[in-house]
């Protein structure tokens, strides 16, 4: 059998995934950087470079610069919530209980729904007055509350929908990486007379570390992509209390059609992303142990 | 010093009775052994005298105290186990002092303990190294120095020395069986290795699908086996059961008219261990040399009786030509009488 075996045939095997990345990818992101240095064309006014006007112009814009608070305290606030949530489900499903294939499928449940139907659901859970949250504190003596329409409240509901959804999730990851942890580790602990939080602390933890450090990144990368509970519920307000970037960037392409301006804020998200997962890979991939 | 007593140890996973009613007592400072063939329930006896399994029927004591129900960390115990159960992110040494830390022991006294274990088992160069990075016997050693450094009354051991190379293991068995007698401790040892067994033990426990089939000192073990299963287990080259069937004046091999002892010798089998038989002119039982294997020190001849095939341990190399006709004798108490159908020994008459 005659084979072909020179340096082409590697880069031809890489090629349709190449292409695909390229025309998909790589070259939108150029473009977005390109067209976030123009004018944004009107009419006949043909569009005219502007270098980095638009990032100076972002710094004195009072809402983009409500989003990105908006969206780093929910960044900083869902994130770990989320990640913890899935640790503690995770383990919780992992040991010998009684019904726990039950526990699992009503844990991952949120993540099979559509954010647009979650969204819907929590939007009831909202309601003022009837809605089945103020209906249970109801039971305690408080007054209903307009979650969703107080400045004070709506990005701390939009948060706590993120984190019941996304916390399933994650603890599918931690699930598979908890059973891959030998059972005789925990009998050999235990025989030292380890309890479950040392145990837990000084073995499980470190152990789930690769996985941590993957859900974590997505996490983050979840936080500023995924926006269509802000559509359903709060549509960023009231006042942009709950505008979150992705949002911001919807409103100025497409309501307000300032797509240059769009394109520089998008660069923007990227450039956070990517700084994130840099600094996530840098400084914990040192001390994550692979096995 | 503490002892262990089981009574009446039963477990039974689903359907399926992987230890039967084990009933023994490990003496104060003593090392037993447990032995038997692979799935005869060593490991679950093990495990249920740490705690990690939950007993079916059964009372477990140590030190005099039932501790049946008593969770693992309540019975002062150190174990090593079968899958060595290191923890993969930590280092050689964080895995060695790991129980010691748990149970706050000052650094001086955890430093002088892992030193001594570091150096019996020559862990020194490996130290900083992840489990990961270490050969399957290393790791074995870090496993034996947890428990070594644990400094327990009560020591289990799960074939800690199974992927050692021969010199490695012999060191190893002396230094087990040094630290043993230097702590008083109290080991139990299990193992498939009947070498390993009869030259460590205090007192063997042979096992066989879940019960016992003989608990005594290696010694006894060897001279007076108690069933044909016991026979064949120990020793190298096994013992040989000969058939012996109803002859005139007494019982004879199968086949032969050579008289072996009075009474009936029909479903009867005898055993003789290949190296308490003498070959001769003149003897009990006349044979044919049917083959000759040499083994430097000693040959192994097969012979045949009648319908039955003996096997003779001589020392060094002998003349003897395959198809020489030659006889056999040995002394009265190296000839043990088994029952065919329930393998017990039975009196010689
Ligand atoms: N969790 C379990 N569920 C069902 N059966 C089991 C379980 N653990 C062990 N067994 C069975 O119990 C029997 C005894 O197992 P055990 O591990 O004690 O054997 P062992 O004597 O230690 O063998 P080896 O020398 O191979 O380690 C085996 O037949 C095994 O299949
Ligand atoms: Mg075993």
């Amino acid at each position: 059998m005659y084979r072909i075996r020179t340096a082409v045939t590697p880069w031809l095997l890489l090629l349709p995934a190449a292409v695909l990345l390229a025309a998909f990818t790589h070259f939108p992101a150029v473009m977005t950087f390109i067209s976030s240095t123009f004018q944004t064309p009107r009419g006949k006014r043909p569009a005219k470079f502007v270098g980095m006007d638009h990032y100076a112009s972002m710094l004195s814009d009072p809402v983009f610069v409500a989003a990105l608070k908006n969206n780093a305290i929910y960044a900083l606030g869902t994130v770990p919530a989320s990640i913890a949530l899935a640790m503690l489900m995770a383990v919780i499903v992992n040991s010998a209980i009684k019904g726990k294939a039950l526990l699992r499928m009503s844990f991952f449940l949120p993540t099979v729904l559509p954010m647009i139907a979650v969204a819907n659901m929590w939007l009831f859970f909202y309601t003022p007055g009837y809605g089945l949250i103020d209906q249970f504190l109801g039971l305690f003596g408080f007054h209903g509350r307009n979650w969703l329409g107080d400045p004070e409240t709506a990005l701390g509901s939009l948060m706590v929908l993120a984190v019941w959804k996304e916390a399933g999730f994650f603890m599918i990851f931690y699930l598979a990486a908890l059973q891959q942890i030998s059972p005789s580790l925990g009998e050999a602990a235990a025989l030292e007379g380890a309890g479950r939080w040392y145990f837990f602390r000084r073995v499980t933890f470190p152990l789930l570390m690769p996985t941590t450090l993957f859900v974590m990144i997505n996490a983050f990368i979840n936080s500023f992509r995924l926006i269509d509970h802000v559509i359903v519920m709060t549509r960023g307000g009231p006042d942009n209390a709950s505008t979150l970037l992705l949002y911001y960037v919807y409103n100025v392409a497409f309501r307000y059609w300032d797509t240059a301006y769009a394109s520089a804020i998008t660069v923007v998200i990227l450039i956070v992303l990517a700084l994130l997962a840099f600094i996530q890979f840098g400084i914990l991939d040192r001390k994550v142990h692979y096995k | 010093m503490t002892g262990i007593e089981i009574v009446n140890l039963n477990k039974r996973w689903a359907t399926f009775d992987a230890v039967k009613d084990v009933n023994f007592t490990v003496e104060p400072g003593t090392l037993t052994v447990l032995l038997g063939p692979s799935g005869c329930g060593k490991s679950t006896t093990l495990r249920l005298i740490a705690g990690l399994d939950t007993v079916t029927s059964g009372t477990i004591r140590i030190g005099g105290r039932d501790v049946t129900d008593a969770p693992p960390a309540r019975r002062d115990l150190a174990m090593v186990f079968q899958s060595y159960a290191l923890f993969p992110h930590l280092s050689v040494e964080e895995n060695i002092v790991f129980g010691l830390k748990v149970r706050r022991v000052p650094a001086d006294e955890r430093r002088r303990r892992l030193n001594r274990a570091v150096e019996i088992l020559g862990l020194g160069p490996y130290l900083g190294r992840k489990p990961s990075q270490l050969s399957g016997g290393q790791q074995q050693r870090v496993a034996l120095g947890r428990a070594i450094v644990a400094e327990a009354p009560i020591c289990l051991m799960d074939e800690p020395l199974s992927n050692l190379d021969a010199q490695l293991r012999h060191d190893m068995r002396r230094e087990i069986r040094n630290i043993q007698r230097a702590l008083g401790m109290t080991m139990v040892y299990v193992t498939h290795d009947q070498i390993e067994a009869m030259s460590l033990a205090d007192q063997v426990i042979l096992m066989k699908a879940g019960h016992i089939e003989q608990k005594a000192t290696p010694e006894e073990l060897y001279l007076k086996p108690a069933t044909t299963f016991a026979a064949r287990f120990i020793g190298t080259p096994p013992m040989n059961l000969v058939g012996l069937a109803d002859g005139a004046g007494g019982a004879v091999v199968k086949g032969t008219a050579a008289r072996m002892f009075e009474g009936r010798g029909e479903g009867l089998l005898m055993g003789l261990r290949p190296e308490q038989i003498r070959v001769g002119e003149e003897g009990m039982l006349p044979v044919i040399v049917r083959n000759v294997e040499y083994h430097g020190a000693d040959s192994i001849l097969e012979c045949e009786a009648g319908e039955e095939n003996i096997t003779v341990r001589v020392d060094g190399v002998r003349p003897i030509a395959v198809g020489s006709r030659l006889s056999l004798s040995w002394e009265p108490e190296a000839m043990h009488v088994f029952d065919r159908e329930s393998g017990f020994v039975q009196p010689v008459r």
